[in-house]
């Protein structure tokens, strides 16, 4: 299983689930779907917070929060 | 005489969409910053002509992704939309969306548009389509989203006449909702909801009053009790919350889909470049500390001017007027109480206004989220986040605003720790007080030639604020024991050239806030301060007869007269109450003097030395004009030395560095907060830890 935390910079990927109890709604709002393209933009100088492109919006979130985004790299 | 019609229109959207830009465009300077009862959110609205017969009244509702709020802020926007008895329930709705992000913007638009309020779509920013490579089908997606839809560039200023027109005619749009998506979540939970409640509220309103629980006092008993009751399995109700966001975005997809075209050009542009300097694991850090002392140093040296001119101006009209009005207490109260409250305010004005120019253009710009970004894992080792950066560098102006600003922080426990620590950075209210006492103890000489000492003074009292400040939410961090789920969720906005317009708007904002909330505490308090100081009892009253009948020599005219008030003084109310807590300040290097001062600026720091003013133009004479020259001439009366010598100087410049004193800050953290637990933890906490620090540096140079 691979989530975001453990994409490189610059790996894209889709959205395939989500763990709805660790993910804030305001998250999905922003577009963080099932099915959406991600792109792992940045990674911050401590390796976390991670940079992400999330069909087209760009957001952070912190690596916690990444672990319970699960995708299939494209 | 024509009837003008007033229509009121609620502006919404995304943050980063330019809803401000558009509120400035249409409202101009008509506008008027209030409160939401209860809370301090800014409430800003303006007076907009919309045509000949036709007035707007504008709310700029709080930026939001969502109609679900995550924020006191946020939840504005629902309160406003959700109760018909609002006093500002719009006749029309304006959501404004950005055009690269159209998608996500219309998640919004699809919320609002199922309140079923006659809503317009303006699209902002249009004239960067052809440059970004977007075609749009306006009438298809008019038609899809069963609304009208303007284009605009409130930063060009086009499009807004067409924006106006559209506004006026809100009746004629439909009011049906967009995506009637309820029984796609769940047929049967829906079906019990919408039977169970009158026709009047449409089936998305209820939904809403059944996710936001609040208080709605809108509907009846009977209702509420339903809504509880449809409220009892809170994981069912979250779990379809994400099922209609989802459901949500397969209806825009399909919409966008026939009216949205983008070509994106893959490859480096600004951001990219732009980031991977601003964000770079040395350089981020380096450009970010510099960017600070950059700010900090020009406000300043370029407030310096303006400070020091209207010290001198305020000092001279005081002087004017006791020269020149009759004798009497009215012209006492005005040249010794009221001009030198007035002007201890005023002084204010250049740093607070330079310093919020500065953060408004680094908001402005997109540069602050990369600062969340850069610092919020060093952060969280301390109990904060990203976030409280905002927070601590505007804290630096002013806590109170500084403390608003916490709201976007998610985590109740880095926003409570971060609360707690802001009053610790040095706000302009201190700075008045460092910057005299300064004057008095520090040599005005260079060091090697470049620094002048007392700016390095100045800026290891910041240093100080800001580890204090650090320290302290470390020390929190190990003892508050509060668990919860930390979500952290940042835009990382586009780089922007800052909108001078927008920045000068919230400039003034700030600056009027600032001069009237903290203002009106520390004008009363001179006046006050001034009645305290020039009435007292009995012996007061006879300073005359007592003062003659305990002089042995036969002085001169001169030195009865300073006697005669230097016993006035000890005498009267302020005078007494400064004698009584004299024994326990002694310790720290003060008299009763300066004992006053602290009693008095526990309401507001900055009354320390307009009330020294006071103290010292009651009791003195015309001889020293300004407060710099009272204070460097006041003796010991004991020691003939300078009463503000070295240690003296020290222990209250460290005093004044941790303790709290500002009723504005307590009052504001007791009310986001929602307790008094915190505030006065804060108060005791920080005045044991100024009381202490300050024995210490005392005896230290002593």
């Amino acid at each position: 299983m691979c989530t975001v935390a453990n994409m490189l910079v610059g790996e894209k990927g889709i959205i395939t689930d989500l763990s709805l109890e660790h993910i804030p709604l305001n998250l999905l709002e922003m577009g963080c779907l099932p099915g959406n393209e991600l792109e792992l933009v940045q990674l911050a100088p401590l390796k976390d917070p991670l940079y992400l492109k999330v069909d087209n919006t760009y957001l952070a979130i912190r690596k916690e929060t990444a672990v319970h985004i699960e995708i299939t790299k494209i | 005489m024509k009837k003008i019609k007033e229509i009121k229109i609620s502006l919404v959207g995304n943050p980063n969409t330019g809803k401000t830009s558009l509120f400035n465009i249409l409202t101009g300077l008509n506008q008027k910053v209030g409160n939401y009862p209860g809370i301090t959110v800014d409430k800003k609205q303006g007076l907009c002509k919309l045509s000949e017969k036709v007035n707007g009244i504008i709310t700029d509702l709080p930026g939001t992704y969502s109609i679900n709020p995550t924020s006191i802020d946020e939840s504005i926007v629902l309160d406003t939309l959700l109760n018909i008895q609002n006093d500002d329930y719009p006749d029309v709705v304006v959501v404004v969306a950005e055009v690269e992000n159209l998608k996500r913007n219309l998640l919004l638009f699809t919320q609002i548009k199922d309140l079923e309020i006659p809503t317009i779509l303006a699209i902002n920013m249009s004239d960067q389509m052809k440059r970004k490579g977007i075609s749009l089908d306006l009438e298809v997606l008019e038609h899809e989203l069963k609304t009208k839809i303007v284009l605009i560039s409130a930063r060009k200023n086009i499009g807004i006449e067409n924006l106006k027109e559209a506004i006026v005619n809100y009746n004629s749009y439909d009011r049906i909702p967009v995506a009637a998506i309820a029984h796609r979540m769940d047929h049967d939970f829906f079906e019990d909801v919408r039977s169970q409640f009158s026709d009047k509220y449409s089936l998305y309103k209820i939904w809403l009053l059944i996710t936001q629980h609040q208080s709605a006092n809108f509907i009846s008993e009977e209702e509420h009790k339903k809504i509880h009751h449809f409220r009892r399995d809170i994981s069912k109700i979250e779990k379809l919350q994400h099922r209609e966001t989802i459901l949500r975005y397969s209806v825009i997809n399909e919409i966008l889909k026939k009216g949205y075209q983008i070509n994106r050009k893959e490859g480096t542009d600004l951001r990219a470049v732009l980031d991977r300097i601003l964000t770079h694991k040395y350089f981020g850090y380096f450009l970010f500390v510099f960017i600070l002392l950059a700010i900090f140093q020009s406000v300043f040296n370029l407030a310096n001017y303006p400070m020091d001119y209207i010290d001198s101006s305020f000092a001279q009209i005081s002087n004017y007027l006791k020269s020149n009005l009759p004798e009497g207490p009215f012209s006492n109260l005005l040249s010794e109480g009221i001009i030198p409250g007035i002007g201890g305010i005023v002084i204010f004005i250049p740093q607070i206004a330079i310093l919020f120019f500065f953060i408004a253009v680094l908001e402005e710009t997109g540069y602050m989220s990369r600062v969340v970004f850069l610092m919020d894992k060093l952060m969280r080792r301390f109990g904060l986040s990203g976030k409280s950066v905002i927070p601590l560098i505007s804290g630096t102006a002013c806590a109170v605003p500084a403390i608003m600003a916490t709201r976007n922080i998610n985590n109740w426990r880095e926003r409570l720790i971060t609360i707690l620590v802001t009053p610790f950075t040095t706000c302009s209210a201190r700075l008045p007080v460092y910057a005299i006492i300064i004057a008095v103890i520090i040599p005005n000489t260079m060091v090697y030639g470049v620094f002048n000492l007392q700016g390095l003074v100045m800026m290891v009292l910041y240093i100080i604020g800001f580890a204090t400040a650090i320290i302290a939410a470390y020390i929190l961090h190990k003892t508050i024991k509060i668990e919860q789920h930390s979500f952290f969720v940042i835009e990382m906005p586009n780089y922007k050239l800052p909108s001078l317009k927008n920045v000068f708007y919230t400039v003034v904002e700030k600056t009027k806030a600032f001069v009237f909330d903290a203002g009106k505490i520390i004008l009363s308090i001179s006046i006050i301060l001034w009645f305290l100081a020039s009435n007292g009892p009995e012996s007061y009253k006879n300073a005359e007869k007592l003062v003659k009948a305990q002089q042995v020599d036969h002085l001169d005219d001169d030195s009865f007269e300073q006697q005669l008030s230097a016993f006035k003084l000890q005498n009267s109310y302020i005078g007494i109450l400064g004698k009584t807590i004299e024994p326990a300040i002694a310790p720290l290097g003060y008299d009763w003097k300066i004992g006053i001062a602290i009693i008095s600026s526990f309401a507001a720091r900055e009354v320390f030395v307009s009330t020294l003013a006071t103290i010292y133009s009651v009791e003195n004479d015309e001889q020293f004009s300004t407060i710099k020259e009272r204070l460097a001439a006041e003796k010991n009366p004991v020691t003939k030395e300078r009463r503000f010598n070295f240690p003296t100087g020290m222990s209250l410049l460290i005093f004044y560095a941790f303790a709290l004193q500002c009723a504005s800050t307590i009052a504001i953290v007791k009310r986001e907060t929602k307790s008094w637990k915190w505030p006065v933890i804060q108060f005791f906490g920080m005045g044991l830890m100024a009381y202490l620090a300050a024995f210490l540096t005392f005896n230290l140079f002593q």
